[in-house]
């Protein structure tokens, strides 16, 4: 993956020359180890500000909402299935775009780097399999496959399903994962162990909603919770408002979600928030044969019916 | 200036001895997680003083991130119906352990706002007031920690009462005020450190600031205008990644913004201050729906410049930050406020 930046580059520079596009939409190097900051590039002057590597996890799509230029996107395949479904739901359209498709062995765990150092890291070198942590008086080499994103671990989607540029040839898509373990796991508890597992899970919450930020699925123009008249959800941290924030949030990503890992990455408390959208992740795919982003031409299982439906009460 | 010298031996039954005239808050490590919280102790459970870095900053002793300020009825029945009252709270002595002094430091730029000549906010000013600050010095700085740069330091003693210095077997308490001293007594912790402790402290403060590696500069924010600096042209690419989430505004030891909130049920009813953050559009929203800073640009600006040139021109004291790193650390998407301070100041 070390390799793709010398092409991110070109194509950048290409299409910024060719005026193709406004700008490019990327990564550029960060202040902390493993911390790239989104960004864009105007001019090919500034195309050198680029990077690349497993510390790209932002989900690239959340910087598509209503843009109203013409855009070059660096996407990843989970980048790519949230730019079919903003371009599904007319948050931005295709003719806008020019996506420049990555193919993605995963990204880093920087929680995972950071246990695996035990103490503060001062640098990370990637080399194309293992990383090396850095930190005061020693390094240590742990395998990339040990420290990435629980996500990425069990991705079968790692190539992009729609681009315009790719800027390598396709990686090996990961075979005979099991992608539900841990939700069986959560269905087969009893209803109070689930209620128990719940709340300690959201009990270090904050409601910075840094989740709900990071997801491309939430554009909303006004979410639920930040609705004043009336307002549906109160803004402490009593566990009621927590929980209603949390549960709404996940049902609205029902049959939408990519499972990209942007809420867990973004959660300053260390929150799994993928449990809950996992299930309703398993659920569309298991029910519906459902699984969102792959296809422009397909609507999304929530917004179509179908006659012979087995339930009753769509008839 | 007297210096106490604390045997590690004696560390948990001076503490234990100070709960009964004392409500302890300290750092603790949150179950299962990476990272502590500062919290009020339940009984017998011990500050973890190598857990001091906390996530989310002490602040939470004085402003938790909700408080009820008032509760009413509107039952006809009840003898106070439809008055609103200020509930019982509980202002006793209280502690807090290991508070790093960067973090009681920012007490002193949040006091700017909640104890002015004009208003006095009675919630945060009781609980402040009520409060021991026992500071732990910081031996060895994170790389974030850039306290050095903003009046305060690993060792500042501005916010403090005591300043515990971790010596290895024992602590050195440099006792800093009366409160500082009553805590140490009603602890226990008696014993002088002897002649040259104060020195010994002098010298680990010394190894501490030269192990910063981090630092701002902001001297040439405060020579530029408000207007240019509102208008300038960075803005765009400072918030072009922020996400708006709160977590920079909340885990910061000197964000003081909070929201009012009533809640209702049936006929009784409370009225709750919780925190707030200029992040979210709803920060600024009108009754009117009109909203000033309605977009996400306007709201990152309206962060850095109130910390970094409003504040420093209103109350002429430095910046509102104390650099103690944690929205740098705890930013989803890397926005960095040493680098921001950078172009500002460029």
């Amino acid at each position: 993956m070390l390799a793709y930046i010398d092409k991110i580059k070109e194509i950048s520079d290409r299409l910024l020359q060719e005026k193709k596009v406004d700008l490019i939409i990327g990564f550029r190097k960060g202040t902390l180890p493993m911390m790239n900051e989104p960004c864009f590039v105007r001019s090919s002057a500034d195309v050198k500000n680029l990077v690349w590597d497993s510390n790209c996890g932002i989900n690239l799509a959340n910087y598509l909402t209503n843009r109203k230029e013409k855009i070059g996107v660096i996407a990843k395949g989970c980048d790519s299935r949230n730019i079919v479904t903003h371009i599904i739901e007319n948050k931005i359209s295709r003719d806008q775009l020019v996506i420049i498709g990555v193919p993605c062995k995963g990204m880093i765990d920087r929680r995972k780097v950071y246990a695996a150092a035990g103490q503060e890291v001062t640098e990370v070198v990637e080399q194309s399999d293992a990383i090396v942590i850095q930190f005061a008086g020693g390094e240590k080499t742990v395998k990339k496959t040990d420290v990435l994103q629980d996500n990425c671990a069990i991705c079968i989607h790692r190539n992009p399903v729609i681009s315009d540029e790719m800027v390598a040839e396709p990686v090996e898509e990961q075979k005979g994962v099991d992608r539900y373990e841990d939700v069986r796991r959560v269905e087969a508890m009893s209803p109070a162990e689930k209620w128990n597992y719940f709340e300690e899970l959201l009990a270090p919450c904050i409601r910075c909603y840094a989740c709900r930020n990071a997801c491309p699925l939430c554009y909303c123009p006004t979410c639920f919770v930040d609705e004043s008249k009336p307002q549906w959800v109160g803004k402490t941290l009593d566990p009621i408002d927590t929980r209603t924030f949390h549960f709404l949030r996940a049902y609205h990503c029902a049959g939408r979600c990519t499972d990209c890992g942007s809420c867990v990455r973004a959660c300053p408390m260390g929150i799994d928030v993928r449990a809950f959208t996992k299930k309703l992740e398993k659920d569309a795919l298991e029910l519906f044969g459902w699984e969102a982003g792959m296809s422009l031409d397909v609507r999304p299982t929530l917004d179509t019916f179908k006659p012979d439906d087995p339930n009753t009460f769509i008839k | 200036m007297k210096v106490i010298k604390i045997d590690k031996k004696h560390w948990a039954g001076g503490i234990e001895k100070s709960r009964s005239a004392y409500r302890l808050f300290g750092p603790v490590m949150v179950e299962n997680k990476d990272f502590s919280e500062f919290k009020e102790l339940d009984a017998g459970e011990m500050p973890d003083m190598k857990a001091t870095d906390t996530r989310t900053s002490p602040k939470s002793i004085c402003f938790p991130p909700e408080e009820v300020m008032l509760e009413y009825s509107t039952d006809e029945a009840c003898d106070d119906c439809n008055l609103m009252k200020v509930p019982e709270k509980n202002y006793s002595p209280r502690a807090a352990i290991g508070i790093r002094p960067y973090d009681a430091a920012a007490y002193l730029v949040v006091k700017k706002n909640f104890d002015t000549p004009e208003y006095r906010d009675p919630y945060w000013c009781d609980a402040y007031e009520a409060c021991t600050f026992i500071g732990l010095a910081v031996n060895h700085p994170s790389r974030l920690d850039f306290s050095t740069s903003t009046n305060s330091g690993p060792f500042d003693e501005s916010g403090l009462d005591v300043l515990l210095v971790d010596m290895g077997d024992h602590y050195f308490a440099k006792v800093i005020t009366e409160k500082g001293d009553a805590y140490l007594k009603a602890a226990g912790w008696e014993k002088s450190a002897g002649k040259d402790a104060e020195q010994q402290i002098k010298d680990l403060k010394t190894q501490a600031e030269k192990a910063i590696q981090s630092t701002v500069s902001f001297d040439r924010i405060k020579e530029k205008s408000i207007m240019d600096l509102h208008g300038a042209e960075f803005w765009n690419d400072i918030a072009f990644s922020c996400i708006n989430c709160g977590t920079c505004t909340y885990v910061c030891p000197t964000c003081w913004c909070f929201d009012i909130q009533d809640e209702t049920r049936g006929k009784t009813g409370v009225r709750i201050k919780a925190w707030d953050s200029c992040m979210y559009p709803l920060f600024t929203i009108h009754t009117t729906g009109h909203n000033p800073r309605e977009t996400k640009v306007q709201r990152v600006r309206q962060r850095f410049m109130h910390k970094l040139k409003y504040y420093m021109d209103k109350y002429q004291e430095g910046i509102m930050c104390v650099g103690c790193g944690r929205c740098i650390r705890s930013c989803p998407v890397n926005i960095d406020i040493r680098r921001v301070c950078q172009v500002m100041n460029g």
